[in-house]
């Protein structure tokens, strides 16, 4: 069973509201300082999701990111996770690019990355929480996707999916080769273990140019987007919260109970 | 791409009704579309839909389009997408619109990159550019921290998914009229690769937490599953119902479909109270739409503080009895 993993690294998406910031003319969240990006949450969901087939049947994981060479480190992190082999897509060819461009650029690599029964993305990046890499990916390959699953076993050559819903989840039954994005209901990651670390340190993370993946250059990076965006802003929030205050915590409840009503809410 | 033409709305079809999103997507459509000065048209798809084409007429439709099939009896990805695909390449739509549903959240992406055009996801507002005719699409990103507005120049339709509550439905009208067009879409079992087996239900007992007009909703300061207990008897009380942020899901300590958020469900209370949660953007994104919403945690610096009317600094246990006592103690005389 061999599987490939795209991890995307990403600005820490728990930086709290208060700290974060953009550059309106990037179009870009600036990283708050001393908060070092991130494996996006979702994708190292996706790591484990294929580690557990390893562990149960077997064969090897292999790690996919498009970034900036800063990108290592999330491949590091998955590898250290128990992952066996690390890619990643650097060139300024791929800058700029939607979820179009980047569904292409990864489809592509892998492609070139050899055999493969399952595809593993997150549900969705934590920083433009788009949820439409995984899909393309697969339109791209010419295989079939399940999205937001919880859960994946192997039967009878197939995959067995648990793919959540609001009130529940459905059970699906895909042919293989297949792609399948992760939901956090998978449960959570593994730590990295000292060995994992250890031995993640020592592997060499294969690096490859828009040319080495073959890729059209008009189909990455800017050139091959198919949304443009014209703004980013942070929206102003004009709140203001009344703080309840008592002589004890029980005469401040018993305030706010009676402010509720007053304001017939209740 | 220059005669792609109206407005297109993938409607969702539940328990015999058209689903709350399918309504609000045509009150919005029938916006655009006017503004356009092009019609609106609502695509439903299933194994018995046609009796919904008059309903949606009703909501705003000009014309319905049916596709009916056994082999969309189940929503499937291979399925959807090639009826979607067929009916965009026969009718050209300038515009397509879909819930960010289960569903939505599926078959939009990989019916645009079927036909090579631009999606948004996840969006809370669409309007028209008044100079370019585009679609001005507006998304949360960063988890809600920012917005974008996007566009999509080349490549027809324009695509957007539309989050929940987002939109207004019109008043149904038993007076409009509307075409209703059936469509063969032609499908061939073989080219559907997935197969669903069963669909395992998990429903919270009670009122449902995204129609709710009472939502309390704890976060990781909460403590433990049995800390929950007096936070579902408190949403009980107040006839409302129980959610959660993130962490008590991830932990067990309640069923993962509490959870509300981006990546939970959507909830638009009148009241909503916030427990030992911090307010992060990805929370907030699945309840800013609350009325009123109140905020009791411990550090007064806490991001739930900005969003709330009515807050509460003070470790939450000691709080809470009194307050459910008092409320209870109100609602009885
Ligand atoms: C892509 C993505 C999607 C996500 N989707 C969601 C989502 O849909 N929903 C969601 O909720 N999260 C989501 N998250 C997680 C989110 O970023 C936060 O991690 C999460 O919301 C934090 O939950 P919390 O506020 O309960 O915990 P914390 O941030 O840890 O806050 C706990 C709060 O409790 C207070 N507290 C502790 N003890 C007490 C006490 N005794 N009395 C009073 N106050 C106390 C503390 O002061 C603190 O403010 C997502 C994250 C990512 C990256
Ligand atoms: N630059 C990237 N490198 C590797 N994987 C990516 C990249 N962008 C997106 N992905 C994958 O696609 C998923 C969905 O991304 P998105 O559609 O951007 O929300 C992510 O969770 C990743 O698994």
């Amino acid at each position: 069973m061999n599987a490939i993993v795209c991890v995307k690294e990403i600005p820490d998406p728990e930086t709290p509201p208060a700290a974060f910031s953009i550059d309106p003319v990037a179009m870009k969240a600036i990283p708050a300082k001393d908060t070092p990006p991130v494996i996006s949450p979702f994708d190292e969901q996706a790591v484990e999701a294929a580690l557990r087939l390893k562990d149960a049947l077997g064969g090897k994981v292999m790690v996919l990111s498009m970034g900036a060479a800063s990108a290592e480190k999330v491949v590091k992190h998955a590898l250290a996770m128990g992952a066996d082999e690390g890619y990643l897509l650097n060139d300024s060819a791929f800058d700029n690019s939607d979820s179009t461009s980047t569904a292409y650029a990864l489809a592509s690599a892998i492609k070139k990355m050899g055999e493969y029964d399952l595809v593993f993305c997150g549900r969705q990046a934590g920083d433009f929480d788009a949820g439409q890499v995984g899909s393309g990916i697969a339109e791209n390959l010419g295989i079939p996707s399940v999205t937001i699953a919880k859960k994946i076993e192997m039967a009878d050559g197939k995959a067995k999916v648990e793919r959540v819903l609001p009130d529940g989840y459905d059970v699906l039954e895909v042919s293989l080769p297949t792609l399948v994005t992760v939901s956090s209901e998978l449960g959570e990651p593994r730590y990295a273990t000292l060995k994992g670390i250890m031995a993640a340190g020592k592997k060499k993370v294969t690096s490859w140019t828009a040319q080495d993946i073959g890729a059209d250059a008009s189909k990455i990076g800017a050139a091959g987007t198919r949304t443009k965006m014209l703004k980013l802003f942070i929206p102003v929030q004009e709140g203001k919260c009344e703080i309840i205050e008592g002589e004890n915590e029980e005469d401040t409840a018993i305030k706010l109970a009676l402010k509720l009503r007053e304001a017939k809410l209740i | 791409m220059a005669d792609a033409k109206g407005v297109l709305v993938c409607g969702e079809c539940v328990e015999g009704g058209l689903s709350a999103g399918t309504q609000e997507l045509l009150g919005g459509g029938r916006k655009l579309a006017d503004t356009l000065g092009e019609e609106l048209s609502v695509v439903l798809m299933g194994e018995k839909v046609a009796d919904l084409a008059q309903e949606a007429i009703k909501f705003g439709a000009d014309k319905v389009y049916v596709i009916e099939s056994p082999l969309l009896k189940d929503y499937t990805t291979d399925g959807y997408v090639g009826a979607m695909e067929k009916l965009c390449k026969q009718i050209s739509p300038n515009i397509l619109v879909m819930a960010q549903s289960s569903m939505g959240r599926d078959l939009a992406p990989r019916l645009a990159f079927r036909l090579d055009t631009g999606l948004t996801m996840d969006c809370v507002a669409l309007s028209i550019d008044p100079d370019t005719k585009l679609l001005q699409q507006t998304k949360p990103v960063y988890g809600g921290n920012a917005l974008s507005v996007v566009v999509c120049e080349n490549g027809r339709p324009q695509m957007a998914t539309v989050r929940s509550k987002s939109m207004d439905p019109l008043d149904p009208d038993d007076s409009r009229k509307g075409e209703v067009i059936a469509f063969d879409a032609a499908l061939d079992a073989s080219a559907i690769r997935t197969k669903k087996l069963e669909t395992v239900k998990e429903e919270v007992e009670g009122v449902k937490l995204e129609d709710a007009e009472v939502v309390v909703c704890g976060g990781r300061g909460v403590g433990s599953p049995e800390a929950f207990e007096p936070l579902g008897d408190l949403a009980k009380l107040l006839g409302g119902a129980l959610g959660a942020t993130r962490p008590p899901c991830d932990e067990g300590w309640l069923p993962t479909n509490l959870q509300v958020g981006l990546t939970g469900k959507m909830v638009a209370p009148t009241l909503y109270i916030g427990i030992a949660l911090s307010g992060s953007s990805q929370h907030l994104a699945g309840c800013s739409g609350s009325k009123t919403m109140v905020a009791i945690n411990k550090d007064p610096e806490a991001n739930i503080f900005k969003v709330s009317q009515y807050g509460v600094v003070a470790d939450y246990r000691k709080v809470l009895p009194a307050f459910a006592e008092k409320v209870k103690e109100l609602l009885a005389g």
